[in-house]
């Protein structure tokens, strides 16, 4: 996890040379090397410092890069969905939670991120504690099926990553949901 | 003496609508911009701020930089001052300024100096006794004749009213446009952005440090949420929390050597105590939903969500944690609280049958008010002189609005395009 975070940094790091997020005229870019810090789980990232002189009003200038998904059990759903409001599983989702089980059973070395979502009503961070209840039902469920917690991660993206971005109930359904990640 | 001017009853009841459209040469490109403030004010001053001498030349229009702050804090007046010619070292016609019924009057120059850098100067006469009240004098490179133009503001407004300014404070905020995210530093009036971080995936929860130097944030970039600590003038960046499950909503406490923020390594979403310095965070609370943490001014009381009650309520608790009192009572989702660095007032948004609305608490009384009509009010945070708020809505599109804490005065900022969220007010700049 660790060595996976690092390369994902050392990504970052490269990619932020191509990608300035602003235009700054006739200014060198810096390029820097990624250095760490002995602080905990703490790693540092040095990114693409954009010097503007001596200015009071400097900021540098950092781009950040995704990671790729992994594949996960073939033919299955890898999403459920929830009611309004509601934090539990339906019946629908019990055949394919016990599918995932069973893959992680079959594969210990792979790792499921279960990714709670919400709709787009409401704070942001309310919204992502209450995508954490959902990716954490979805945890739960499969810990009941004997899947280690070491495997699982239960993570929330609350409002943030939508599956429909209309605003019709239909649309809103679509977007109550965990999305399990290999 | 300054009294003098604040004296006078009820100077402007009615009906302003101020709207200053300018040119501003910035020092890449041309770029336009608008000012609009709307609202009904109570007393406000009326100012005089000429052009100053050099402005042209400099590339900064540094008296409508002043006016746009000064009418934006709601305080002020501006009016025309195009014509006036007239430097620091003028002797103002009185006569001549009489129709105008001005209680103040700002005049400067800006002057390039040899080695590249500028000297500006201003000079603050009381209109009503025709006396000179204050000088003003800053050194600054072309790119900070922003920040300075914004001194000249910070130096009328305590000149006159004995508060500090915030001008030269300055606000964060996040767009999302074609699929990028982008975290801008703006100055307080939105203009000058800088993107400090461009991302492909969200960011959200911002969070000045108190010395104004750093950024707490929430970043997706490793497709969970992490909360970075990010150096402004570096870009030198740092993880603080990246713990097993989600790791969300850091609030600096105000001594800066510590965040509380929300993670849900052992199950839901609890408030910890994360050192800057490493080691074990430190649990809060327990239960149920606890979020959006807040410090009181002296960092002894936490303002946080829970929904311990059934549905989220804004509660508080000492900071090292323990029992909770709930503090909002109206209405059933109440979030995102927000302490004035005075420490008598709490801003949060408040779920209405309309929509989520603007709402201020005054702590000693518990007397509710919205700020708002609008319906889609998101994520209010406090000018360090706990003067005016700065919030996400959707006015005519999305916007970043400030607002009086009477509500009677609001501002759009000019802001970068796309998806406006998240913004959060910086502490003053020295």
């Amino acid at each position: 996890m660790k060595k996976h975070f690092w390369s994902l940094l050392m990504v970052s790091a490269v990619l932020a040379g191509c990608a300035s997020g602003v235009k700054l005229d006739d200014v060198p870019v810096e390029d820097k090397s990624a250095t760490s810090v002995g602080s905990g789980q703490g790693v540092a990232i040095q990114g693409i410092g954009v010097a503007q002189g001596s200015a009071q009003t400097a900021v540098a200038s950092v781009a950040a890069s995704q990671v790729s998904a992994g594949q996960g059990p073939a033919g299955i759903a890898h999403v459920v969905f929830f009611d309004y409001d509601s934090f539990v599983l339906r019946p629908e989702a019990r055949p394919v939670i016990a599918s995932h089980a069973q893959f992680l059973q079959t594969n210990k070395q792979r790792k499921a991120n279960l990714e709670g979502h919400t709709d787009d009503r409401g704070g942001r961070e309310y919204n992502l504690a209450l995508g954490q209840k959902r990716a954490d039902a979805v945890r739960q469920a499969l810990s009941l099926l004997g899947v280690p917690e070491s495997q699982l991660e239960a993570v929330s993206f609350g409002k943030e990553k939508p599956l429909a971005t209309g605003s019709s109930d239909i649309d809103q359904a679509q977007n109550r949901r965990v999305e399990i990640r290999y | 003496m300054l009294m003098n001017l604040f004296c006078t009853p009820v100077r402007r009841l009615g009906s302003l609508l101020v709207w200053l459209w300018m040119l501003l040469a910035t020092s890449s490109s041309l770029a336009q911009f608008r000012v609009e403030v709307t609202g009904v004010g109570l007393t406000q001053l009326p100012v005089l701020v000429a052009p100053f001498k050099g402005e042209a030349q400099a590339g900064q229009k540094m008296s409508q930089i002043v006016q746009a702050d000064l009418a934006r804090s709601g305080q002020f007046n501006p009016l025309p001052a195009e014509s006036l010619a007239l430097d620091e070292m003028s002797r103002p016609d009185w006569l001549a300024l009489r129709p105008l019924s001005a209680e103040a009057l700002v005049a400067g120059s800006v002057t390039r100096l040899a080695n590249g850098r500028y000297d500006v100067r201003a000079r603050l006469w009381d209109a009503v006794k025709r006396q000179e009240k204050s000088d003003f004098r800053d050194n600054v490179t072309a790119a900070d004749l922003r920040l300075s133009a914004h001194r000249v503001s910070d130096w009328v407004y305590q000149q006159l009213t004995g508060t500090p300014g915030v001008f030269t404070s300055r606000i964060s905020y996040v767009t999302k446009s074609s699929g990028r995210y982008n975290l801008w530093i703006a100055d307080s009036d939105g203009e000058g952005a800088r993107s400090a971080l461009s991302s492909p995936e969200p960011i959200i929860s911002p969070s000045w440090s108190p010395a104004g130097t750093q950024l707490a944030y929430v970043s997706f970039e490793s497709r969970k949420p992490v909360v970075y600590v990010h150096e402004l003038a570096s870009g030198q960046r740092r993880v603080v929390a990246n713990f097993k499950g989600s790791n969300s909503a850091p609030a600096w406490a105000p001594d800066g050597r510590s965040i509380v923020a929300t993670l849900s390594r052992d199950g839901g979403s609890q408030l910890y105590r994360v050192s800057l310095h490493g080691g074990e965070p430190q649990r809060l609370t327990s239960g149920n939903i606890n979020t959006e943490p807040a410090f009181s001014p002296d960092g002894n009381t936490l303002y946080f969500v829970s929904d311990r009650g059934g549905n989220p309520q804004i509660y508080k608790m000492p900071a090292q944690g323990g029992p909770a009192d709930r503090v909002t009572f109206s209405g059933n989702y109440n979030i995102s609280p927000a302490i004035s660095s005075d420490g008598r007032w709490l801003a949060y948004v408040s779920r209405l049958p309309g929509g989520f609305r603007l709402h201020l608490m005054e702590l000693s009384t518990g007397q509710v008010t919205a700020l708002t009509d609008t319906n889609a009010d998101e994520r209010p945070s406090f000018a360090a002189n706990s003067r005016l708020l700065v919030y996400a809505t959707q006015q005519g599109g999305e916007a970043l609005m400030t607002t009086t804490l009477d509500g009677r005065i609001k501002a759009r900022l000019a802001v970068q395009g796309g998806d406006i969220r998240e913004p959060h007010w910086g502490p003053v700049r020295p």
